[in-house]
């Protein structure tokens, strides 16, 4: 063999293992999604949606979970959505080329990819203990606290795309930076700053590690916000390792929704950045 | 001179009042994220002060775990944690380089979003789904078919036999270490990706000029031009396996000890932390446990911040070339 041939066989080799490797994962999706439809389609069905979590052994629902995960990350996103978009006009705006900012975006980075159980333990000390319980509302805290470092990252990269040329033409007019800000900036960033939100809810709607100790569970239905709560990711938890077959079968179920819900929020957001940038990736 | 001003103060100042509440306000939140770190580190030392004091140095050199006699060691969580992150980095890496120069250099045009999309959207399923399918999914199929397989072939081998001995029990730490390569590789590819993008296309297109073929531009262009940015997307892949909890919890059969054997059960920090934390009975049982929590503070920490810095040094680099 010709040196030649070798060089394009080895060529053909490596491009043709990393078409393998693309197929790989793309199968364990595939193999994700179909275990999910195939073991949660079987429960679902309208008393998923209104009746509550059952004992074992006797027919029941999903109710109050799907109640508490609801309310629990709204009330996350909205602690943790104002902050994270007010830090990230902060760094785009007015701290755009300060040295605090190079260090808060660090630091930002740094929580972005910290573990969640961590924070977990971290709602537990400041709120938990203090409160002598868990709490609906100690959970949707450490779900406030893993959505500011998204919604930071997504707010600051989409200001930053708005025109320079806009916010002088408000300045030029006297503005104030703030109502620049209000009337200007967030306007053309809008659908950008709804994606970082979307991105940023369909994160903590899957979270279970911080809930395990924040807002625990609850198997009955409960609307105060000062005790534990039922949610779906503990729910499917304890459901799955139980050796109960109607349990496993609900968490089959709620696992399925849940996945469904997020995969539905991530692809809306795409859809939000594309119409943003009809040319693509920038 | 500023006539507007002049003509009605009064709006002016009301003006220069709301430009300060919020340049304030969002300078207060930007500040916020910086306490957030700050009081995540403190609060973790503050609630594992009582067990590092009471077990000193001995806590980190300690298999022991066991509540009963109140005596903790954080040994066998510590080797867990580090050796499913290995073995999951060890299975990814490849993987995930070849979808990156699947989806950079190969890919049609029309093939390159939705390929790209849908290895993302496996980033976006939560850990728990994938501790579910690999509680029910993935161990019986690793039980029945590939560890009896590596068992046989393996298991009588010198030096190396010793990892694949015993009885194949689905679960344990082999089975963790895959479903963890699972969860951190459309993030790693998904960095190796944008950094193969750097690469600006006159240093590509010198080598085809040259005659080479498109390995031989990826393995001695794309790869040493986005070394740093590579080995950053591999340790943020490994700070997110060190951390993963409930993937973890679901399959790796939660035993306080340190097999020789990778078919054997064992724990991690996080998984330890999940399964314990909210029935721990003490303090110096919870104590324990934070002080478990802090320990991987510090190593995902140390992981991730060296992953941004090598990063943050590939786009300097790529903005120098603009």
């Amino acid at each position: 063999m010709s040196r030649r041939t070798i060089r394009k066989l080895i060529n053909g080799l490596a491009l043709g293992l990393s078409g393998v490797a693309t197929a790989i994962g793309l199968f364990f999706l595939g193999a994700i999604l179909w275990t999910l439809i195939r073991n949660g389609l079987a429960g679902m069905s309208l008393q998923m949606f209104t009746a509550m979590t059952p004992p074992p052994g006797s027919a029941g629902g999903l109710l109050n979970a799907i109640y508490g995960s609801v309310v629990m990350t709204l009330i996350g996103i909205l602690i943790g959505g104002p902050i994270g978009v007010l830090a990230g006009t902060y760094l785009a705006e007015y701290g755009r080329t300060a040295r605090l900012s190079t260090l808060i975006r660090f630091v930002n980075d740094v929580l972005l990819s910290a573990p969640s159980i961590i924070v977990g333990l971290f709602v537990y000390e400041l709120l938990v203990i203090r409160m002598g319980h868990f709490s609906a509302i100690a959970g949707a805290v450490a779900l406030a606290i893993i959505a500011i470092p998204v919604t930071v990252r997504t707010t600051e990269d989409m200001l930053n795309l708005v025109p320079q040329g806009m916010k002088d033409a408000s300045t030029a007019m006297g503005a104030y930076h703030w109502r620049t800000v209000m009337s200007v900036i967030y306007p053309a960033a809008r659908s950008g700053i709804v994606t970082g939100l979307l991105l940023a809810v369909a994160r903590i709607s899957g979270e279970t590690a911080p809930l395990l100790f924040t807002a625990l569970n609850n198997q009955f239905w409960s609307s105060n916000l000062a005790a534990p709560i039922a949610n779906l990711p503990v729910v499917i938890f304890q459901f799955a390792l139980s050796p109960y077959p109607n349990w496993q079968q609900l968490a089959w179920s709620g696992a399925l929704l849940i996945t469904v819900s997020i995969l539905i929020l991530s692809i809306s957001a795409r859809f939000v950045v594309s119409s943003l940038n009809p040319g693509g990736r920038n | 001179m500023n006539t507007v001003a002049a003509i009605q103060p009064e709006h002016a100042a009301g003006q220069r009042l709301r430009e300060r509440a919020f340049r304030g306000a969002t300078f207060a939140a930007a500040l916020l994220v910086l306490a957030l770190l700050g009081g995540v580190a403190l609060s973790l030392l503050l609630g594992a002060w009582p067990a590092l004091a009471h077990f000193k140095f001995a806590f980190l050199t300690s298999e022991v775990w066991n509540p009963v006699t109140e005596k903790f060691g954080a040994l066998a969580p510590i080797y867990g944690t580090l050796v499913t992150s290995f073995l999951a980095l060890l299975l990814a890496i490849p993987v995930s380089f070849g979808i990156a120069i699947f989806l950079t250099e190969l890919a049609p045009v029309w093939l390159k979003r939705p390929i790209g999309v849908a290895i993302e959207l496996l980033a976006a399923v939560p850990s728990i789904i994938y501790g579910i399918w690999g509680l029910f999914v993935l161990s019986p199929v690793l039980q029945r078919h590939v560890q009896p397989w590596l068992i046989a072939w393996f298991g009588p081998l010198p030096f190396v036999g010793r990892l694949f001995q015993g009885p194949p029990y689905g679960i344990g730490v082999l089975t963790a270490s895959f479903v963890l390569a699972i969860m951190v590789i459309p993030f790693i590819s998904a960095v190796m990706r944008d950094v193969f993008e750097t690469v600006p296309d006159v240093l590509k297109e010198s080598g085809y000029g040259l005659g080479a073929t498109t390995w031989e531009v990826i393995w001695q262009v794309v790869v040493p031009y986005t070394r740093n940015g590579m080995i950053g997307g591999v340790m943020l892949g490994l700070g997110r396996a060190l951390g993963e909890t409930m993937a973890v919890t679901f399959v790796i059969g939660n035993a306080h000890r340190i097999g020789s054997s990778l078919l054997a059960p064992g724990t991690t920090i996080s998984a330890a932390i999940a399964n314990e934390f909210a029935e721990a009975v003490g303090d110096l049982y919870t104590s324990s446990l934070i002080a478990l929590g802090a320990l991987l503070f510090l190593i995902t920490f140390t992981v991730i911040a060296a992953a941004r810095l090598m990063l943050l040094q590939l786009e300097r680099k790529a903005l120098s070339n603009v």
